[in-house]
This record gives structure tokens, C-alpha cells and sequence, in this order.
């Protein structure tokens, strides 16, 4: 296949959609398969066949749609009414209702407007939209134009200053300019140059990456076909955990489908520009999302980090050059290059361009993947977005940042969502988890869950994240059972910092952030139990009880 | 350009470096001492104790001595109140990690972790010490390890690998579950990897991995991957 071609296939996949006067989208991700998606979608085949309008209405196979506590998600275009819970008998309803007499099923639609509407949607843009294992979807949705526009007309400098005038910033957690990173690795001596797509999401209710991948796996291929063309490198690898069978098995038809199509192999698209994917499978361990620790697992050995420098974009993946980006931040590249980097700069905040996957869980009344401008407040993502805290209960914090997060006050609702802001407020991006804890939460017990996550993820390597959040743990669990002394908070605290500046990556350097933004916001949480013994959540100090705390 | 030599100051002492080197490496051949325990010369680095983290002018972070290569103008403090707190903290943490009862232990006096803790003023644990119970596996001929006395710093391993070419030690499991394990978690004496150089009994810093049949002070040998490393490249 030539670089015309692409053209050719969008528009013959245009004419074909356009045949049909409605497209009834089941969400096949892996939140709505369990609650039997897939079964769904054999009824909506079989009931469009039965009801004669097979010609008028396409059934197709989606990604996720972002609600995922109202799954299965069906969604009915034009018009995209999201259908919540959908059965199947609600699916002959709204067969015979919406399609057949085209009035749509209002009683079973999902109604809140703003979940939709303050959401900013670029990195999810065909999630729930197109079938992520049909390549002509994606290009008729746009896909592959931005990498016939960089092998067509940019070279690979043109392709870096556009993402430098996007501002664009990795979204694994960081925030490091991708510009900078690719330019270094472009100029950076020493070839074969590698990139590895970052996959391996670790926190606990974390699942944009793996959403994105299921729903969209050609974006993630294209960007780093893009990004390969930039930096001049032959070979990627896209590092992902073996507890991700969908998003393993939608990948990998994807780049057989790309090979099948010379998108990706020797001579892309005529071109010659030769580019390979390949996917590797970690064991599922969080410390394996630490860019040297992705390293030494895809090289096969232990997944555990090395101290930088060197960096991998001198030496890197066997010594080489490499780029180590998150799937959100190359799932972002097409749209820039498609769009220019100044459109792009000009969506989120200031200093920090674009937008950002957040899946939102805990006591919320939406919980789900959600995808936002920067600069967007947390009180609009925990109300407007997800409905507020369920039984009239009120907010107490939010953690954001996933496990090794910071758990923020009420009072710091008004919060733009930016790397800086989060960071001065002591907590960080991460990998885009947000967790409501209403006021029946105690959290000296929610700190404790998550030291716990990290002492036993902690890979073993340096001192003071081994043995120093294990002592952390064991001085909560004192806490728990109310043998804690007042003196406690400032060994938690000195222990916590020690631990923060010592440790060799940053799972240590960041595990403590829980304790030390409790410790900064709720202190008289901890006083009350050290002092008054007194746990207004009921959740400590139950030994007595005969509720054994590990 | 790279062989130019790199002017810097550690603890305000003016040093000159040449290219590459770390700033463990200047320090010592300007006879400043940093505390160290995982870092072996003749092995490669591993950073894991974190005890000669120093301070670098210039940025709020620690940099470990034994990875970080000295750049011109480089102001290093590696003695400040703050360093000297951490070092305290980070042996406690260690002592407090398994059962280290110097007494009992046959590396009683040639003990790295006994020595630094003297050097170093760790006079009491403040943290909860841990009893543990990990196996200890004397089945070799003369090789023991006991586990419960291992600070996890694997020189071991890397003697292992990079100077005996054996690979029989490695590292199994994760955080404070990390151990030592023979070959495929086997027994020692059913390694079939395993020559008996006695290199790691030799490197160990602690009682860990020992020489059943001979005097502790013997057995220990700091110099051995280095020199070792030294006759190859000659």
C-alpha cells in the first residue's frame, strides 16, 4: 500500500457509513464485557436482522464511552444518546422506539449533561466512537492523515518544533515537555535509537491507559509511528502487564492489521521509513512503570530501577537511545500534527497545554474514565462531572495521584489541575487517578491502605523505601489499635521526609505523599486518635472488637 | 573535550577529576571518606544502600556518590548535619530490618554494618525491630547463608555474575520479602551453577554468607572483584 491509499480507504469507508441512517454503538471494553456486553451486542445484531433494518443501521463494537458505572453503555448515533444499563430487553426497546420509529428511549438514556459536556475529549476522541479492531474506522475517523502529513511534507525536525509549539507534556506523570526528550534522543549518538510505549499501569483504580488502548489501539500505533520518523528509530516496544488481555489482544490485531497494510514493516507506505512494534508482557508489578526499571524488564531481567544518569534518552534500552513515552501522550501526537502545535496550545492552562485522563472512583456518584482540559478545578470534576458524593453525604478529601497521591482538603477544591499546582499542593498528577473520600472515611485507615499498596510493591532495592514504609506501616497500625503516642506524628513525619528525599525512584520518593498531606491537612485527625483515642469513622481501635487490623 | 580534567570542590576541598569518574570515586582518591555498604570497587554500582547520598549546590535533591559522575563546578557537601541525620536513620532502618544481634553473629567484629554504625554514632534503633524468620540453608560443604543477617546490598550477586561468571545468586521476591536465592530457589548444595569460590563469603559485608569451616577474618576479602578485575585487564 502507497501513501495515497489511506485517502482512498477513508473515503470508501465514508460512503460506506453513510449508507446507514443510524449506528448503534455496545461498549465491548473490559468494564462492560463483565456485566455482558458482548452477549448485547450479538442481540443487537440478531434484532436489526430480525427487524429488517440491518440495511439502515449499522452495529458496531466500541471502547469504552467513559460511564462505566451505568454499563453495559450503548450509544445510538447521530445524536449520541448514551443508553445506561442496557438488557436485552431494553435492547429490543430501543431497536424498535429509536430505530425503527426514531424516537429515542428517554427513559433509559443516561441523563447528566455535564459529565458530558465539561469534559474536553482529544486523547478519547474515537473512544466509543469507532471499532477499535476495524483499521478503516479509524482512518475514515482522520486516522493515519497526520502521518501521511509527516512523510509527505515534515521532516523530522518540522515534526519536533510542531510538538514543541504544542507545549505538549508526558502524561505519565512527570510532565517532562515531550519536545525536549525527543530532540535529545534525536541528536543522541549511538543507534539502533528505540521507543517504549509506557502500558504498564500500576495504581490501583487507574484504567485510562488501558481504556485507550482498548478503544483505540491505531492512535497509540500512529503516534508512535510519528514519533519514530522524529527521532529516527526502527523499533518500538509497547510495555503493557499481562493482566491486560483485551488491550493485549486488541493491539496486537492491530498491528497485524497495520503490517497486513505496509502501515508498519519495511518501507512504510512506500516510503523509506522502516518501523517495528512489538509488545512486551510484564508481570504486573507497579514498579515496572519506572522508566529504567521498563528498561531492564524489557530486556528481561528483574524489573527494578537504576539510578539516573544516564538517562535513557543517551543510554538507554541495551545502551541506546531511547524514548520512553505513556500511550496518553503519544495517543496525543496525531491530533498535533493533524491540528498544529498552536491549536494545541491553546486548549488547558497556561503553562500546561492539552488535556488529561482522569478515572475518577471512590464515593462518587459517576465514577469512571473522564478526559478534561488542563487547569479544569477539582470541584468540577468531583460535582460537575461526577455528580457529587452519593447519600447526601459530604466530601472530606480527594486523593489525586493514585496510591502514592496526596490526599487534598475541601478547602482546596478550587485547584487548578496542573503538574505545578497539584505538586505545591502535595500532591501529583501520576497516572490521572482521582479518589473521593466522603466524611464516614477515616484516614488515618485510608493513609495506611496505601502505604500498604507501596510496602508491597516496593521492589527491595534502596533502603529507605524497603524497610522505612514498612516502619511507616507498623506505626499506623499502632495508631489503629490505639497503642499510638503523640509523638508519633513527628517520627511519621521526619520518616516520611526521609523517605521522600532518599529513595532511588520515584515509587519511594513519592509512596509517602499520603502521610505527609494527611499530616499537612487533617493533623487533628491524627491527634484525635492519638489523644482523644476517638476514630469519628468507627474504623480504628476495633482489637477490642475482635476485627484483627493487618 | 573528554579528556579535559574537571575542576570541583568537595566539603570546600578544590579537587581535580578526570572524565567519568564518580564523585565517590575523587572523593576517595582525595582521602575523603564517604560511607558506603552495597558499593564494592571491582563490582558495578547498585545504589541500593543509599548511605553516601551527598549534597550538591545548586539543587534540593541527594545524589548518590557511587552513580553520579562529577561535572566542572560541581559543589558536593558530604558531611552536612542533615546527611549525617540520614545516614543514622538508614543504618537503624537496616539493623532494624532483620534479626541483627552482633553478639551472636559470627561476623561479630568484622562486620560492615557493625563498623558504620560504631563510625557513624548509631548508638539505639528507634524504630520497632523485627525478628525474623527466614530460612538459613547450611547444606553446602562450607558455604552458609543465613538470610536473617542479610541487608539485601547484593554484592553477592554481582561477584557472582560479573567476577565468578556463575550467576548462581540472585534476587526472589519483592520489597521486604526480597531474599537471596540459589539457582532456581534450590537448595546449595543442589546448585549445579554454584563453583564454591567462596567470592561471595568474601564480599559479604555482614554475617550473612560465611565460610563454615574458617575465622571470619579470613575468610572476608574487600579486594577480591577488584583485584581480580585488575590482573584481567592486564
Amino acid at each position: 500500500m502507497r501513501l495515497a491509499d489511506i485517502q482512498k480507504i477513508a473515503e470508501i469507508e465514508v460512503d460506506f457509513q453513510r449508507a446507514y441512517k443510524y449506528r448503534i454503538n455496545v461498549c465491548c471494553s473490559s468494564g462492560c464485557i463483565p456485566l455482558g456486553a458482548i452477549n448485547l451486542l450479538k442481540t443487537f445484531q440478531d434484532l436489526v436482522t430480525e427487524h429488517g433494518v440491518i440495511e439502515n443501521c449499522l452495529v458496531a463494537r466500541t471502547g469504552c464511552v467513559g460511564t462505566c458505572s451505568v454499563g453495559p453503555v450503548v450509544v445510538v448515533e447521530p445524536g449520541d444518546y448514551i443508553y445506561e444499563k442496557v438488557t436485552p430487553e431494553k435492547a429490543r426497546k430501543i431497536v424498535i422506539d429509536h430505530i425503527i420509529l426514531g424516537l429515542p428511549v428517554k427513559k433509559l438514556l443516561f441523563e447528566n449533561k455535564t459529565f458530558i459536556e465539561k469534559q474536553h475529549r482529544l486523547v478519547l476522541r474515537n473512544a466509543g466512537k469507532i471499532d477499535p479492531y476495524r483499521i478503516e474506522d479509524y482512518i475514515a475517523s482522520g486516522g493515519y492523515s497526520a502521518l501521511v502529513k509527516c512523510l509527505t511534507k515534515l521532516s523530522p525536525q518540522e515534526v519536533i518544533d510542531e510538538i514543541a509549539a504544542s507545549g505538549l507534556r508526558g502524561r505519565g506523570g512527570a510532565g517532562f515537555p515531550t519536545a525536549k526528550k525527543w530532540s535529545f534522543v534525536s541528536r543522541a549518538h549511538g543507534s539502533p535509537k528505540y521507543i517504549i510505549a509506557n502500558l504498564d499501569e500500576g495504581d490501583p483504580g487507574v484504567f485510562a491507559n488501558r481504556t485507550l488502548a482498548e478503544a483505540d489501539p491505531h492512535a497509540l500505533i500512529e503516534g508512535l509511528l510519528i514519533a519514530g520518523y522524529a527521532i529516527g528509530a526502527e523499533k518500538a516496544f509497547i510495555y503493557t502487564r499481562a493482566e491486560y488481555p483485551l488491550a493485549i489482544d486488541t493491539l496486537k490485531k492491530a498491528i497485524n492489521k497495520a503490517s497486513e497494510l505496509n502501515i508498519i514493516g519495511k518501507n512504510v507506505l512506500g516510503t523509506s521509513l522502516n518501523f517495528d512494534i512489538e509488545i512486551r508482557l510484564g508481570a504486573g508489578a507497579f514498579v515496572a512503570g519506572e522508566e529504567t526499571a521498563i528498561i531492564a524488564s524489557v530486556e528481561g531481567r528483574r524489573a527494578m530501577p537504576r539510578p539516573r544518569p544516564p538517562y535513557p534518552a543517551t543510554a538507554g534500552l541495551w545502551g541506546k537511545p531511547t524514548v520512553i513515552q505513556n500511550v496518553e501522550t503519544l495517543a496525543n501526537i496525531p491530533l498535533i500534527l493533524q491540528n498544529g502545535g498552536a491549536w494545541f496550545s491553546k486548549i488547558g492552562s497556561p503553562n500546561c497545554a492539552g488535556t488529561k485522563c482522569f478515572s475518577i472512583t471512590g464515593k462518587i456518584n459517576n465514577p469512571g474514565l473522564i478526559e478534561v482540559p488542563m487547569g479544569i478545578t477539582l470541584r468540577e470534576v468531583i460535582f460537575d462531572i461526577g455528580g457529587g458524593i452519593p447519600e447526601n453525604r459530604s466530601l472530606k478529601a480527594v486523593l489525586v495521584g493514585g496510591p502514592s497521591g496526596g490526599c487534598l482538603p475541601d478547602i482546596l477544591l478550587d485547584l487548578p489541575i496542573d503538574y505545578e499546582s497539584l505538586k505545591t499542593a502535595g500532591a501529583i498528577m501520576g497516572s490521572g487517578g482521582i479518589v473521593a473520600i466522603d466524611d464516614q472515611s477515616c484516614l488515618i485507615d485510608t493513609a495506611k491502605f496505601f502505604i500498604d499498596f507501596c510496602v508491597a510493591e516496593s521492589c527491595g532495592k534502596c533502603t529507605p523505601c524497603r524497610v522505612g514504609l514498612v516502619k511507616i506501616k507498623e506505626i499506623f497500625k499502632k495508631i489503629m489499635q490505639g497503642e499510638g503516642k503523640i509523638e508519633d506524628i513527628n517520627l511519621l513525619s521526619k520518616l516520611s521526609t526521609f523517605i521522600t528525599e532518599t529513595s532511588l525512584c520515584g515509587l519511594g520518593q513519592t509512596a509517602p505523599n499520603p502521610v505527609l498531606t494527611t499530616l499537612r491537612y487533617f493533623k487533628q485527625e491524627y491527634v484525635e486518635h492519638l489523644v482523644d483515642r476517638s476514630c469519628k469513622a468507627d474504623k480504628c481501635f476495633k482489637e477490642n472488637k475482635g476485627v484483627n487490623i493487618n | 573535550m573528554t579528556n579535559e580534567p574537571i575542576n570541583l570542590t568537595i566539603d570546600n576541598i578544590k579537587v581535580t577529576a578526570k572524565q567519568d569518574t564518580t564523585i565517590l570515586e575523587v572523593a576517595k582518591q582525595y582521602g575523603i571518606n564517604i560511607p558506603t555498604l552495597c558499593e564494592l570497587e571491582g563490582l558495578s554500582s547498585y545504589s541500593g544502600c543509599r548511605l553516601c547520598l551527598v549534597e550538591i549546590r545548586g539543587s534540593t535533591k541527594l545524589f548518590a556518590a557511587c552513580t553520579t559522575p562529577v561535572t566542572s563546578g560541581m559543589e558536593i557537601t558530604t558531611n552536612s548535619d542533615k546527611l549525617k541525620e540520614y545516614r543514622k536513620i538508614t543504618l537503624s532502618l537496616l539493623l532494624s530490618e532483620r534479626t541483627h544481634i552482633c553478639s551472636v553473629c559470627v561476623a561479630n567484629g568484622n562486620c560492615e554494618l557493625q563498623d558504620l554504625s560504631n563510625e557513624l554514632g548509631v548508638d539505639h534503633v528507634p524504630f520497632e525491630r523485627e525478628w525474623t524468620n527466614h530460612t538459613l540453608d547450611s547444606g553446602h560443604n562450607f558455604l552458609v547463608i543465613d538470610r536473617n543477617r542479610c541487608i539485601l546490598c547484593t554484592r553477592c550477586i554481582r561477584v557472582c555474575q560479573e567476577t565468578e561468571g556463575a550467576h548462581t545468586l540472585d534476587l526472589k521476591n519483592r520489597g521486604k520479602d526480597a531474599q537471596i536465592t540459589i539457582d532456581f530457589d534450590a537448595l546449595w548444595k543442589n546448585s549445579s551453577s554454584c563453583t564454591s569460590c567462596r567470592k561471595c563469603a568474601k564480599v559479604c559485608p555482614t554475617g550473612a554468607i560465611y565460610v563454615d569451616d574458617d575465622f571470619i577474618s579470613k575468610t572476608k576479602d574487600k579486594n577480591i572483584a577488584n583485584f581480580l578485575l585488575k590482573r584481567r585487564q592486564l
